[in-house]
C-alpha cells in the first residue's frame, strides 16, 4: 500500500508533477506585480533618458519627409553610388523610389528608411565598440557570446512585453526592439576581425613601437574593416527583417502597412509593400556588399 | 661615434606559464627535452651572451627552431626574457617600463620581417613612414624622408603603389625602406632575404652591404644560410638548440669549426669568399713581387689577381701601400681547397 500510494500520487509517470495551481499563479503574478512595480517606479525616468533619441528620431523622419522628392532622389542615388560605384545599382534605385512614389508607398518609405537608417546607425556606434571589447579578452568574449546567441535566437515578442511595459508603444520601444534584433552580427564580427589580424603586421606595429592605441587605429580597425562591413551588412538585413515586428508596437512605414494588410486581408496592399521592402533590402545589400568588397581590395598579402 | 653595441648577457628563455620554476634546473643541464616532458615547459634560449659590436654587421646563424627569432626579439623585448640582460647604451632593455620600452622601440631600433609584414591597407610610401607617423612627427615631413629611403632602396615611382601589387623582392625594399626611415642605431632582420629568390637574395645583400658602408648601423641579422652569413657577417654567433655553439669571425668559423656539427656546416663553403689573404701570407719574403695586394683582400681575389697577371707571388699592401707580406698561388690555391680531414 505504501508503494502504491507513492507512485500514484507523488510520481505519477503519466502527468507531470506541476507546481500547485495557485502557486504557479502567484509565482506569475509575483514577477509581473515586481516589474510593474519597477515600470512604476522608474519607468518614467527611463522614458526621459529616451527623449533626446526620440527627438532624434522624428526630427530625422520629418527632415526626410520635407526634403523634396526629386532631391531626396538624388541624394539616395549618390549615396548608392558613392558606395557601389556601380551604375546598374544606381539606375536600379531610382526605378525602386519612382515606383514606390507613384504606388503611394512614398511615405512610408521614408519613414521605413529613417527607422532603419537610425538603428543601423545605433547598432555601429555601440557594436563596434563592444566588439572591439571582446576581441581585448578571452573573458569578455566567454560573456557576451552567450547573451548575443540569447538576443539573436529569442523570438522578439518575449522582449517586446517588457520593452511595450517600459516604453509603451511608438517609435523609442520600436527601436529597441530591432536594436536588440540587429546588432549582434556587427559586435561578432568586429570582435571576429580583430582576432583575425596577421599576428605577423600586428608585431610589426608593436617592434615601431605603436601604442595599444595606436595598433588599434592604425592595423587593428583598418585590417578588420572588411569583416566589420559584413557584420554590418548583415545587421542592416536584419533590422529590415525586424519592421514589420516593430510596425506591431507602433513603428509606422511599410512594415505597419503589410501589417494592416494581414489584419483586413488585403493582398495588393500586403505585396507591394512587402515588395518595397524586399527592394530596399536588395540595394541595402548590395551597396554594402560592393563596399566592403572595395575596402578588401589591397588586404589579401600576397607573396612572391 | 656613440658606441651602439649591443651586450646581450645570461640570457634565458623558457617558454611557458611559469618559466622562472625550471630556471635552475636548466641552469644545472636539464635538457631542452627533459624539460619539455617533464614539465610541458620549451626552452627557447639557454645562457646566451653575445656582444654585437657597433655600427657592424653581428649574423646570427642557425637550423630552423634553433631560437634565432626568439634571440632577435629579445633585443626590442617583443619577447622578455626569464632571466638575462640585453645591454644597450647603459640601459637594461629588460628593466624599461612600458613607455621607456616604447620610446626605445619607436628611436633607438627598426626591425624587417621575414614575411615582410607590410601594412596592406597602405602604399608604399604610407608604408614607409609608419614609424614616423607613430612617433608623431609632421605628416609632410615624414613623407619627405620616406620617399628619400623608398628612391635609396630602388623604388622610385612606386610610392603610390599597394604592397599587394609588388613582387616579394619589392615588398622587402618597402620593409627595408621602413626600417630605414625611422632613422635607428639598431637594425633588426629577421631573416629579411630567406623568402625571396637567389637572384634578388643576392642584390638584396649587396643593396645592405652598400647602405651600411655610409649608414654604420648595429645591425643584427638572422639567418640560416652560411653563404649569406659569411657574405654579410662581420660576427657570426651560430646557435643550436637555443645555445650559442660557436662566434667569431666568419674566417674563424670557417678556419676552427668548435665541433663536428659546425664542421660539417661550413665544408661546403667558398673558402675563396671567406677567407683573408692576411691569414696566409708570408711576412719573411720581401719586395721580389711585381703585383701587390691589398690586406684585408680575399683569397678568390687574390687567385684571380694571380692568374690574370700569370705571377705567381704577389706582395700584400696595408692602407699605406707599404708592404707587409708576400703570398704566393700555390699556398693561396692550399687554402682555398677543402682541407681532406674534414
Ligand atoms: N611562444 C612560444 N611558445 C612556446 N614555444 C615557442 C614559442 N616561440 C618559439 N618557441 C619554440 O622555441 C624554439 C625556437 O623557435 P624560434 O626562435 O622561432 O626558432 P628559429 O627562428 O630559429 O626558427 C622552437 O622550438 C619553438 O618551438
Ligand atoms: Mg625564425
Amino acid at each position: 500500500m505504501g508503494i502504491r500510494s507513492f507512485v500514484t500520487t507523488e510520481l505519477s509517470l503519466t502527468e507531470f508533477p506541476e507546481l500547485g495551481r495557485t502557486d504557479l499563479r502567484n509565482l506569475k503574478k509575483g514577477i509581473d506585480e515586481a516589474f510593474k512595480g519597477f515600470t512604476r517606479n522608474y519607468g518614467e525616468g527611463i522614458e526621459d533618458l529616451f527623449i533626446p533619441l526620440l527627438r532624434f528620431l522624428v526630427w530625422f523622419e520629418k527632415l526626410m519627409l520635407a526634403t523634396p522628392w526629386p532631391l531626396m532622389i538624388v541624394i539616395l542615388c549618390a549615396l548608392v553610388y558613392a558606395g557601389a560605384r556601380n551604375w546598374v545599382l544606381v539606375v536600379g534605385t531610382a526605378t525602386v523610389l519612382l515606383v514606390a512614389g507613384y504606388l503611394g508607398m512614398w511615405e512610408d518609405m521614408m519613414k521605413t528608411l529613417s527607422i532603419i537608417s537610425v538603428s543601423t546607425l545605433i547598432c555601429i556606434v555601440f557594436g563596434i565598440p563592444f566588439g572591439i571589447m571582446m576581441s581585448k579578452s578571452n573573458r569578455t568574449q566567454a560573456i557576451v557570446t552567450p547573451i548575443l546567441d540569447i538576443m539573436q535566437t529569442v523570438p522578439s515578442f518575449v522582449y517586446l512585453i517588457p520593452i511595450v511595459m517600459l516604453l509603451g508603444i511608438g517609435r523609442v520601444p520600436g527601436l529597441m526592439a530591432v536594436c536588440i534584433y540587429a546588432i549582434p552580427p556587427v559586435v561578432r564580427l568586429t570582435n571576429l576581425g580583430i582576432r583575425l589580424v596577421d599576428k605577423d603586421v600586428l608585431e610589426a606595429a608593436d617592434a615601431f613601437g605603436a601604442s595599444s592605441r595606436q595598433k588599434l587605429f592604425t592595423v587593428q580597425i583598418p585590417l578588420a574593416l572588411p569583416t566589420i562591413f559584413a557584420g554590418i551588412n548583415q545587421t542592416i538585413m536584419m533590422a529590415l527583417a525586424m519592421v514589420v515586428v516593430a510596425a506591431l508596437i507602433g513603428v509606422q512605414g511599410l512594415g505597419g502597412e503589410v501589417l494592416k494588410a494581414v489584419n483586413n486581408q488585403y493582398l495588393a496592399l500586403g505585396l507591394f509593400n512587402g515588395i518595397a521592402i524586399l527592394s530596399i533590402a536588395i540595394v541595402f545589400d548590395r551597396v554594402s556588399q560592393q563596399f566592403g568588397k572595395r575596402l578588401q581590395k589591397h588586404s589579401e598579402v600576397i607573396h612572391g | 661615434m656613440a658606441d651602439n653595441s649591443i651586450d646581450v648577457k645570461g640570457l634565458y628563455k623558457i617558454f611557458g606559464s611559469n618559466g622562472k620554476k625550471y630556471i635552475e634546473a636548466v641552469q644545472n643541464g636539464m635538457s631542452k627535452d627533459e624539460l619539455n616532458a617533464k614539465h610541458g615547459h620549451v626552452l627557447g634560449l639557454k645562457n646566451i651572451n653575445i656582444t654585437m659590436p657597433s655600427a657592424k654587421i653581428q649574423v646570427i646563424m642557425g637550423l630552423s627552431g634553433s631560437g634565432k627569432s626568439t634571440m632577435i626579439r629579445h633585443i626590442n623585448r617583443l619577447i622578455a626574457p626569464t632571466v638575462g640582460e640585453v645591454m644597450f647604451q647603459g640601459v637594461d632593455v629588460c628593466k624599461m617600463s612600458e613607455t621607456d620600452l616604447r620610446e626605445f622601440r619607436r628611436h633607438k631600433t627598426a626591425m624587417v620581417f621575414q614575411k615582410f609584414a607590410l601594412l596592406p591597407h597602405r602604399t608604399v610610401v604610407k608604408n614607409a613612414l609608419y614609424g614616423l607617423e607613430l612617433q608623431g612627427i609632421d605628416k609632410k615631413e615624414a613623407e619627405e624622408r620616406a620617399r628619400h629611403w623608398l628612391q635609396r632602396v630602388g623604388l622610385d615611382g612606386f610610392e603610390d603603389r599597394y604592397p599587394n601589387e609588388l613582387s616579394g623582392g619589392m615588398q622587402q625594399r618597402v620593409g627595408l625602406a621602413r626600417a630605414l626611415t625611422n632613422d635607428a642605431d639598431i637594425l633588426l632582420m629577421d631573416e629579411a632575404f630567406s623568402a625571396l629568390d637567389p637572384l634578388i637574395r643576392t642584390d638584396m645583400q649587396a643593396m645592405l652591404l652598400e647602405l651600411q658602408e655610409e649608414l654604420h648601423k648595429t645591425v643584427v641579422f638572422i639567418t640560416h644560410d652560411l653563404d649569406e652569413a659569411l657574405r654579410l657577417g662581420d660576427r657570426i654567433a651560430i646557435l643550436r638548440d637555443g645555445a650559442v655553439i660557436q662566434q667569431g669571425t666568419g674566417q674563424e668559423i670557417v678556419l676552427n669549426p668548435a665541433d663536428a656539427y659546425i664542421a660539417d656546416f661550413v665544408k661546403e663553403v667558398n673558402r675563396g669568399r671567406v677567407i683573408r689573404v692576411d691569414t696566409i701570407m708570408e711576412t719573411a719574403e720581401n719586395g721580389t713581387a711585381t703585383v701587390s695586394i691589398p690586406s684585408g683582400s680575399r683569397l678568390e681575389n687574390v687567385a684571380k689577381l694571380l692568374s690574370d697577371s700569370g705571377e705567381t707571388l704577389a706582395n700584400v699592401v696595408d692602407d699605406k701601400g707599404i708592404t707587409i707580406g708576400a703570398v704566393s698561388m700555390r699556398s693561396t690555391i692550399e687554402a682555398m681547397v677543402t682541407p681532406a680531414k674534414h
